[in-house]
C-alpha cells in the first residue's frame, strides 16, 4: 500500500437525524483519521453536502466512497482525487497585536488578502480563505506574533466545469 | 390503592373510531410484512407490543429466556426459510442483550427486522431508568436503523425497515420506538410504498461484463467457481447448478455457501479456507480463471491475499459494491444479483477444455481426502459428523455452534440443497447453535433440523431448552463434547507450547440437565453407540433430545492453513 495522504471524499446526505455519526462513524470504524469535516446545506433544503478530508492511501479513497454509498441516507459520494477542483477552507485567527506590530500584521494579512475582523489594543483577528495549502503559510507566518486561538472550517470542494461533484 | 387496578382490557376508554395505538399499528404493519412468529422478552418499556399481542391471532409469540436467543432464532428462521426473521426486546438491557446476534446478521447477511421498545420520548437522553442508546449502539452492526418519534410513523418505518433487510444485500434494521410512542393515538396509514432516494441496489449485472466473463471461462484451462453465501441468500442455486452442468467447471464453497451446490455433485470439491479441503484450496491455488459469486472473500477465505489464487484472472460477482475490490482486486466485477447475473451467463454458456484440469483435481482428491481415525475407545468427533451425515443423507436442515465441531461438520456435512446448513460464519459466535435450530425449526416444523454444538458453546444458551420444551420441539441437539473450548485449545497446542490457558472445561452431564428441562437426554461414551443415539435422537418426538457424545480430548481440526498464510504452508493430516 502506498504512503497515506490526504484524500477528499464529497458526499450528499439526506438531511435526516443521525447522518454525520453515521458517515463519521463508518470512517472511524476504518481507523482512518479525519482530517476535516465540513457540512452545510446545498441548493436543495433536504440535502445537506459533507466534504470529507481523511489521511488514507490513494487506492483506499474509492473503497471508503463505495462504503459510504452503502450508508441509506447517503445520496452520492465522490472520490476528489486527481479531479480538477476548486478547495477552500476559511480560518479565523485571533493574533496577538503591539502597537509596534500591527502594520506589519497588516500587512501580511493584505498580502493573503486576509480581512481583519477585529481589533482591540492587544489582538487582531484576521480572515483568510483560500486552499489549505495557503492557509497553513499565513498561519506560518503569524505564530511568531503569537496566536491567541484559532477556528478553521475545514475543507470544501466542488469539481470544476459543469460536471457534478 | 385503589382497587379498580384490575380493570379487565375490554372495559378501558374506547378509543376514537379510527385510531388505535402505536403498539397496535406496529403488530399490524408486522401482520401486513406476512410475520407470523416473533422472538423475544417482554419488559417495561415493551408492554404495550405485549398488550397488542395478547389480540392478535395470526402472529405467534415465542417467549425466549435470553433475549440473544431471540435474535438467533431470528436469523435461524430467516436462513432456514429466506423469510424475514423478527425479534424483539425491551429498552436498554432487553436491547443490549440483542446486540451479538444483530451483529452476526450484519455480517452474514442474513435479513432480520429487530423491534426494540425505548424510553418514553420526555426523558430520551436523560439517563432514564433502561435507557441505553440502542440506535447508537448498533449503528454500525445494521444495515439501517431509525428512532420512531410519532405513532403514525409507525407503519411506514416497519415497511421500510422490511424492505431494507431484504432486498439488494440483505442484513439487520433495527426500529426502535419509544413507550408513548407506543401508546399514543393514531390514525395509521399503512402503505405499500417505499422511496428511499439513497438506495437503489443494482441487480442486473453489466450485459458486457458478463459477456467477458463468460469468455474468460470459455477459454479458461483451469476454472473454477467460489460460491458463498450470496448464492444462497439470492436463491440462485438452480441457476448455479445449471452453469456448473452446462461448462463442468469445479465448484468451491465458503463455509456461507454450504449447500449451494447439492454438495454430492460430483462437481462439488466442498469448502474452501483455513480448514476447507486441500483440494478444493490447491484447485483455487492453480486456477487461471476464478468466479466469485456471493462471497466476500475474507481472511479465512483467503489465508494471506496476496498468494490467493495468484495465478487467476478473479470474476467478481456481488450486488454489494462495495466488496467487489474490497480484499483482492477484480479483473471483471459484476455488479448484480447472483441469481440474476448467473442466469444470464448459463444463457451465455459455453464448454470449456479442461479435461485435464479434472484429471489433476481427481489426483488431489484422491491423494487427500478428509480423514479421521476412529480407534475402540474413543469417540472421533469427526465419525460423529460423519455417522450424522450419513443417517440424515445430507437431507437435516443442521445448524452449528463455533469451534472444531463447526468445522467438522463443515468437512463431513454434505447438505444436499441450499439452506440446510447454518453456521455463524462471520462474527463466528458460541451460543449461536441451538437458537438457530429453534428458529429454523419453527421456520420448517415439517423438516428434520439438528443443531451440533461444542461443550462450551451449549452453555452459552442452554437455558433455553426450556422455550424448546415449551414448544413441544422435536430437536436433536448434537453436543460433541471434547471437555474443552476445543478450538482455542487447539491454537494453544499448536502455537501456543500446549499450554491450556483457560480452555479446559469441568462440564455438567448434558443428559440430566437435559432431562431437568424436561427434554430427553442420552449420553454417549463409546464408538458403537454413537450411530443409535443419533438414530434415537433423529426419531424422538415432541421434545428436544440431547445427545451428549464424550469425544476425543485430543482430535485437532486439519487440514489448516494457519492464520494469515497460504496454501504452500497448510499443514494436513498425514
Ligand atoms: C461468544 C464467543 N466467545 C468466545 C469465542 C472464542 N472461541 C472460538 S471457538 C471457542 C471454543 C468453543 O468451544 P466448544 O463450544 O466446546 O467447541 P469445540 O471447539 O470444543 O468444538 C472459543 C472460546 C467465540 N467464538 N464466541
Ligand atoms: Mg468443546
Amino acid at each position: 500500500m502506498s504512503e497515506p495522504h490526504s484524500a477528499t471524499i464529497s458526499v450528499l446526505v439526506r438531511n435526516a437525524p443521525g447522518v454525520l455519526v453515521r458517515v463519521a462513524g463508518l470512517i472511524r470504524r476504518r481507523g482512518v483519521n479525519i482530517h476535516s469535516l465540513s457540512v452545510g446545506p446545498t441548493e436543495d433544503p433536504s440535502v445537506s453536502r459533507m466534504t470529507i478530508v481523511v489521511d488514507t492511501a490513494p487506492e483506499r479513497t474509492e473503497l471508503f466512497a463505495k462504503q459510504l454509498r452503502k450508508l441509506v441516507e447517503v445520496l452520492r459520494a465522490t472520490a476528489i482525487d486527481g479531479t480538477p477542483s476548486v478547495d477552500r477552507e476559511l480560518a479565523l485567527i485571533k493574533v496577538n497585536v503591539t502597537p509596534g506590530t500591527r502594520m506589519e500584521i497588516m500587512e501580511i494579512a493584505s498580502v493573503f488578502r486576509a480581512n481583519v475582523v477585529d481589533l482591540t489594543d492587544r489582538t487582531m483577528t484576521i480572515e483568510v480563505t483560500g486552499r489549505t495549502e495557503k492557509v497553513d503559510a499565513i498561519l506560518t507566518l503569524l505564530t511568531r506574533h503569537g496566536i491567541r486561538e484559532m477556528a478553521r472550517t475545514g475543507q470544501v470542494t466542488l469539481v470544476r466545469g459543469p460536471q457534478n461533484t | 390503592m385503589a382497587r379498580q387496578a384490575t380493570v379487565p382490557s375490554k372495559q378501558r376508554p374506547a378509543p376514537r373510531a379510527g385510531t388505535i395505538n402505536g403498539a397496535q399499528a406496529l403488530v399490524e404493519a408486522l401482520r401486513r410484512e406476512g410475520v407470523e412468529i416473533i422472538f423475544g422478552v417482554p419488559g417495561g418499556a415493551s408492554l404495550p407490543i405485549y398488550d397488542a399481542l395478547y389480540d392478535a391471532a395470526s402472529l405467534r409469540h415465542v417467549l425466549v429466556r435470553h433475549e440473544q436467543v431471540a435474535v438467533h432464532a431470528a436469523v435461524g428462521y430467516a436462513r432456514a426459510s429466506g423469510r424475514v426473521g423478527v425479534c424483539t426486546a425491551t429498552s436498554g438491557p432487553g436491547a443490549t442483550n440483542l446486540v451479538t446476534g444483530i451483529a452476526d446478521a450484519i455480517m452474514d447477511s442474513v435479513p432480520i427486522v429487530v423491534v426494540t421498545a425505548q424510553v418514553p420520548r420526555a426523558v430520551i437522553g436523560n439517563d432514564a431508568f433502561q435507557e441505553a442508546d440502542v440506535t447508537g449502539i448498533t449503528m454500525p452492526i445494521t444495515k439501517f436503523n431509525s428512532l420512531v418519534m410519532s405513532a403514525a410513523e409507525i407503519p411506514h418505518a416497519v415497511h421500510q425497515a422490511f424492505y431494507l433487510a431484504r432486498t439488494g444485500r440483505p442484513g439487520p434494521v433495527l426500529v426502535d420506538i419509544p413507550r408513548d410512542v407506543l401508546q399514543e393515538a393514531c390514525v395509521p396509514e399503512f402503505t405499500d410504498e417505499v422511496s428511499i432516494p439513497g438506495y437503489r441496489p443494482v441487480l442486473d449485472g453489466a450485459p458486457n461484463q458478463i459477456a467477458a466473463a463468460v469468455k474468460a471461462l470459455a477459454e479458461a484451462e483451469r476454472p473454477v467457481i467460489c460460491a458463498g453465501g450470496g448464492v444462497i441468500g439470492s436463491n440462485a442455486s438452480p441457476e448455479l447448478t445449471a452453469l456448473v452442468e452446462a461448462t463442468g467447471i469445479p465448484v468451491v464453497l465458503t463455509l456461507m455457501g454450504k449447500g449451494a451446490l447439492d454438495e454430492l455433485h460430483p462437481r462439488c470439491l466442498g469448502m474452501l479456507g483455513m480448514h476447507g479441503s486441500a483440494y478444493a484450496n490447491w484447485a483455487v491455488n492453480d486456477a487461471d480463471v476464478l468466479l466469485v459469486v456471493g462471497a466476500r472473500l475474507d481472511d479465512r477465505v483467503t489465508g494471506r491475499l496476496k498468494d490467493f489464487a495468484p495465478r487467476a484472472r478473479i470474476i467478481h460477482v456481488d450486488v454489494d459494491p462495495a466488496e467487489i475490490g474490497k480484499n483482492k482486486s477484480a479483473h471483471i466485477p459484476i455488479v448484480g444479483d447472483a441469481k440474476r447475473v448467473l442466469a444470464v451467463m448459463v444463457a451465455q454458456a459455453r464448454v470449456p477444455q479442461i479435461e485435464s484440469w479434472w484429471r489433476q483435481i481427481t489426483e488431489w482428491r484422491e491423494r487427500y481426502p478428509f480423514r479421521y481415525h476412529q480407534n475402540s475407545n474413543r469417540i472421533s468427533a469427526q465419525y460423529a459428523c460423519d455417522l450424522l451425515n450419513k443417517v440424515t443423507g445430507g437431507r437435516a436442515v443442521a445448524t452449528t455452534d463455533v469451534g472444531q465441531h463447526q468445522m467438522w461438520m463443515a468437512q463431513w456435512y454434505r447438505p444436499r440443497e441450499p439452506r440446510h446448513f447454518i453456521t455463524s460464519g462471520g462474527l463466528g459466535v458460541m451460543g449461536f447453535g441451538f437458537p438457530a435450530a429453534m428458529g429454523a425449526k419453527f421456520a420448517c416444523p415439517d423438516k428434520t433440523v439438528v443443531a451440533v454444538v461444542g461443550d462450551g458453546g451449549f452453555q452459552m444458551t442452554v437455558q433455553d431448552l426450556a422455550t424448546a420444551v415449551e414448544h413441544g420441539q422435536s430437536l436433536p441437539i448434537i453436543v460433541l463434547n471434547n471437555g474443552a473450548l476445543g478450538m482455542v485449545k487447539q491454537w494453544q497446542s499448536m502455537f501456543y507450547g500446549g499450554r491450556f490457558s483457560s480452555s479446559l472445561l469441568r462440564n455438567p452431564d448434558f443428559a440430566r440437565v437435559a432431562e431437568a428441562f424436561g427434554a430427553r437426554g442420552i449420553r454417549v461414551e463409546r464408538p458403537e453407540q454413537v450411530e443409535g443415539a443419533l438414530r434415537a435422537a433423529l426419531e424422538t418426538e415432541g421434545v428436544p433430545c440431547v445427545v451428549d457424545v464424550i469425544c476425543d480430548p485430543d482430535e485437532n481440526v486439519l487440514p489448516m492453513i494457519p492464520s494469515g498464510q497460504s496454501v504452500a504452508e497448510m499443514i494436513l493430516d498425514e
